[in-house]
């Protein structure tokens, strides 16, 4: 079988199943008792093996054979579902997911997954199910009369009958003065396999291989030929005495395993009960299937999209410079298909940006797991809400967001939420709650990560931050809360008092804060004293094409991101206020510092100074600044590009875009720009 | 035959100020007339800006104030290499580009050592044809874009 080919599909959906198992496991957690949730685990679990198998990946399928035992007990009633319980699947599942990573990256595949094996076959054996034990027992029954079948293979045998495969069994005798007895069963399953495929041959084919065999063995192989042209491709390998063809009907083939067992311990009775259920399973796991592709989706190589997106940049780009040409041109036929075009190519960027969004439940749903464990490292109860899953955001974004959420969520459960023996003491239910909620809002998406725990400790974020330089103790005392709590993102604050496992190693809030803007977005800190603590991201829909204001500095152009621009204005020379060295001028009732571009960029004086200035008020947070231009160009949708490896770091400037006129324009990076 | 054509070292010639210098020709992208460059504003002297190469921004130096030799104002011959050192491409005002040529392995000798001091590092060797002398440079110190961040420090400092 072409292994390659299968590949990405079997990852896509390993990845699929284990993330079902883990939710189910979860709530299985909080109802044991709840069968039909041990069955969908059962089933992930089940069709997980299968597959495994079917790609050779053994330590998977072994592995998952063994935790279908024990949720088959679990299921039966022979064990319950505790969270000591819950804790080994778990370890599995951690396993096995580690396993289908690294198959992702081109691996093997291979662990070393003893350990957990030997753990669950003890949870197993600690009823007394006895269940591998007889497997194996079961494939030991040597039979040349009739094979036995384990749960797969028969599984198999039912599949290929359903679509319209024949299953034989083979009894093949070589002739008594037979020479190269290897070869001959070589050329026999080479044979075999041109028309159809080998499911099982006793004995092994190993031990055929080293001639460990009298003169019979059979093989079992499923084909779309006839008994008659079957045995007719198979005599023609020389040496060979005669074949017997029996066709397999797999109901019998239950009756067969049954009888074959009926000697066996009661247990095995179980276990036959398993085999046919399994089947069952499998049809319902095949329908599943079907319906995804009656909803009329496929799966599209995300590379695909890539490219289909930078294209259509380069598309945004030849837009706005036609837009240039028309407006030059002024003629009216050109300027009606242009505008036509646009509009066109606006539809079509709405759609190819719908493309690549993704549902945060992707990020979203490893936490309840992390949570959990954590919650149990920390000696604490918490309750994790999880809201607008389906939000959906930039491939990109969904990228990168991972991390600073996991972030927040630890320092949440950490610093956050207080012990269950603190919380009953302040008179607050036991059980903490996390909620993580995610929301669609113009432009933008929000994330909140917020806890009912103690609330930010104003006096020791001062203490900490002006013991650490990052404030004075005068300035200190005159922040409101909100800068307060703001301070808990500079680089070098941890309020934990001991630096714990979880969180606080140094690495702080700050992290979250650099990667939340590097991606555009910014994030936010709230908090009320004994009712909780909420963190907020603001993130921008997509990174790669953006609206800007273009504006003119002296003979350069440009661009300064909408998003941060709260309005413009033009103001007269006279309004300009000096504080400190630093001028300022009066907007709105609020004092806002004066930034002059041609100073800051150093640009060229080519005009003459006016007595009106244009100005850009920006924003980052609540602060904000006024950018002195020389006029405004006007709105436009821009195609971000980056500046090269070369000019990693130049101040101030987020990257740059292609004009319609095939120039450069730099976009300023308003945060950078206000402190 | 084969010998000699394997022992040979195909070069681009450009001239910065009376001087001839050469690139290897593997690392050379294009060659361009000058176009449009938008200035970056807090970048070191030599870094001109960056221009629009076919749809990628890409940066553009000038060798001239590189190798701290004085400034020309761009000129009918003046061209733009664009080279490619490792995933980077980067453009090179220089004054003028005007050949190809082949130039035997062995004719290629260390930089003089009497030069000495910073500029010394930019020179893989000196090759000598007959009457020219061309001087081979090390692309990947003149586009170290560490050296870069360093220069930046110090004008910073200044």
């Amino acid at each position: 079988m072409e292994k390659n080919q299968y590949l990405e599909m079997f990852i896509d959906e390993s990845t699929e199943h284990l993330q079902a198992m883990n939710d189910h496991l979860l709530k299985l957690e909080t109802t044991p008792d709840d069968f039909s949730i041990i069955n969908e685990v059962f089933r992930s679990a089940h069709t997980l093996k299968g597959m495994s198998a079917t790609m050779g990946y053994e330590d998977l399928a072994s592995l998952t054979h063994q935790m279908e035992n024990v949720l088959d007990a679990i299921r039966n009633d022979k064990l319950t579902a505790s969270s000591e319980l819950l804790d080994v699947v778990f370890e599995a599942v951690d396993d096995l997911e580690a396993m289908v990573n690294d198959i992702a990256e081109g691996g093997e595949g291979k662990r070393d997954v003893q350990l957990v094996v030997a753990k669950l076959v003890k949870l197993e054996k600690g009823e007394g199910v006895d269940e591998v034990a007889a497997t194996k027992e079961l494939e030991k029954i040597d039979g040349n009369e009739a094979h036995v079948y384990d749960d797969f293979e028969l599984t198999v045998l039912t599949q290929s009958k359903e679509q319209g495969f024949y299953a034989y069994q083979l009894d093949i005798s070589l002739r008594e003065d037979v020479i190269l007895k290897a070869a001959r069963v070589f050329m026999v399953f080479e044979v075999l396999e041109q028309v159809g495929e080998v499911i099982k041959s006793t004995p092994t084919v190993d031990q055929l291989e080293e001639e460990n065999f009298d003169l019979t063995f059979s093989v079992t192989i499923v084909t779309k030929e006839t008994e008659q042209d079957v045995h007719a491709r198979v005599m023609k390998v020389s040496e060979i005495d005669q074949i017997n063809i029996t066709t397999i009907n797999t109901d019998e083939q239950k009756y067969v395993q049954e009888n074959s067992s009926n000697n066996e311990e009661k247990n095995t009775e179980k276990d036959k009960e398993t085999s046919s259920t399994e089947v069952n399973n499998d049809k319902q796991v095949h329908e599943e299937k079907v319906t995804p592709s009656a909803n009329k989706t496929i799966r599209v190589n995300i590379e695909r999209l890539d490219s289909l997106m930078n294209l259509f940049e380069e598309l945004v780009i030849d837009r706005g410079r036609l837009e240039q040409i028309s407006k030059d041109l002024k003629s009216s036929e050109l300027t009606e298909t242009v505008e036509h075009m646009s509009r066109i190519s606006g539809d079509l960027q709405n759609i190819i940006l719908n493309m690549r969004m993704v549902p945060v439940e992707q990020v979203f749903n490893r936490f309840p797991r992390m949570v959990r464990g954590l919650a149990k490292d920390l000696n604490k109860k918490v309750n994790l809400d999880i809201i607008g899953a389906e939000t959906e955001l930039d491939r990109t974004v969904i990228d990168e967001i991972g991390d600073p959420l996991v972030h927040l969520l630890r320092n949440s459960m950490d610093h956050g939420v207080e012990t269950p023996e603190n919380r009953l003491k302040i008179g607050k239910p036991e059980e903490s709650n996390i909620t993580l909620k995610a929301y669609h809002s113009g432009n933008h998406v929000f994330i909140e990560v917020s806890d009912d725990g103690a609330g930010i400790n104003r006096e020791k974020v001062l203490q900490k931050a002006v013991s650490s330089g990052v404030v004075s103790e005068e300035n200190g005392t005159s922040l409101t809360d909100k800068q307060v709590y703001e301070l808990l993102f500079s680089s070098g604050l941890s309020t934990a008092d001991e630096i714990s496992d979880v969180s606080g190693r140094g690495v702080g809030l700050d992290v979250v804060k650099n990667k939340i803007e590097s991606l555009g977005g910014n994030v936010s800190v709230n908090s009320t004293p004994n009712e909780g603590t909420i963190f907020s991201i603001q993130l921008p829909l997509t990174l790669s094409i953006i609206s800007v204001m273009l504006v003119e500095v002296q003979a350069e152009i440009y661009a300064v991101p909408l998003s941060s621009i709260i309005e413009t204005a033009i103001i007269k020379k006279e309004d300009i206020m000096a504080a400190h060295n630093q001028k300022v001028i009066d907007f709105r009732g609020s004092v806002v510092p004066l930034l002059n571009l041609t100073d800051f960029f150093d640009v060229p004086t080519t005009k003459e100074e006016d007595e009106y200035l244009s100005i850009v008020i920006v924003r980052k947070g609540e602060k904000m600044a006024a950018l002195v231009v020389n006029s405004f160009i006007g709105q436009q949708e821009i195609v971000l590009k980056s500046l090269g490896k070369y000019l990693t770091n130049a101040f101030a400037i987020s990257g740059a875009t292609i004009l319609g006129n095939g120039q450069v324009a730099l976009i300023i990076d308003c945060n950078a720009l206000i402190k | 035959m084969n010998e000699t054509v394997l022992d040979d070292m195909k070069v681009i010639v450009f001239q910065l100020k009376d001087e001839e210098y050469g690139v290897e020709v593997e690392q050379v992208r294009s060659i361009e007339r000058v176009q449009h460059i938008t200035r970056v504003p807090s970048t070191p002297d030599f870094v001109e800006g960056v221009i629009n190469l076919r749809g990628v921004v890409t940066p553009i130096i000038d060798l001239r104030k590189r190798f701290s030799i004085d400034g020309l104002e761009h000129s009918e011959s003046t061209r733009v290499i664009i080279v490619t050192v490792g995933a980077m491409d980067v453009g090179l005002v220089v004054d003028a580009a005007n050949d190809v040529i082949d130039i035997p392995r062995d004719a290629i000798e260390p930089p003089p050592v009497v030069v000495g001091g910073l500029e010394a590092e930019y020179i893989r060797g000196v090759a000598k044809l007959e009457k020219r002398l061309l001087i081979l440079l090390n692309l990947d110190k003149v586009l170290n874009p560490d050296e870069l961040d360093e220069m930046q420090e110090i004008e910073g400092k200044l």
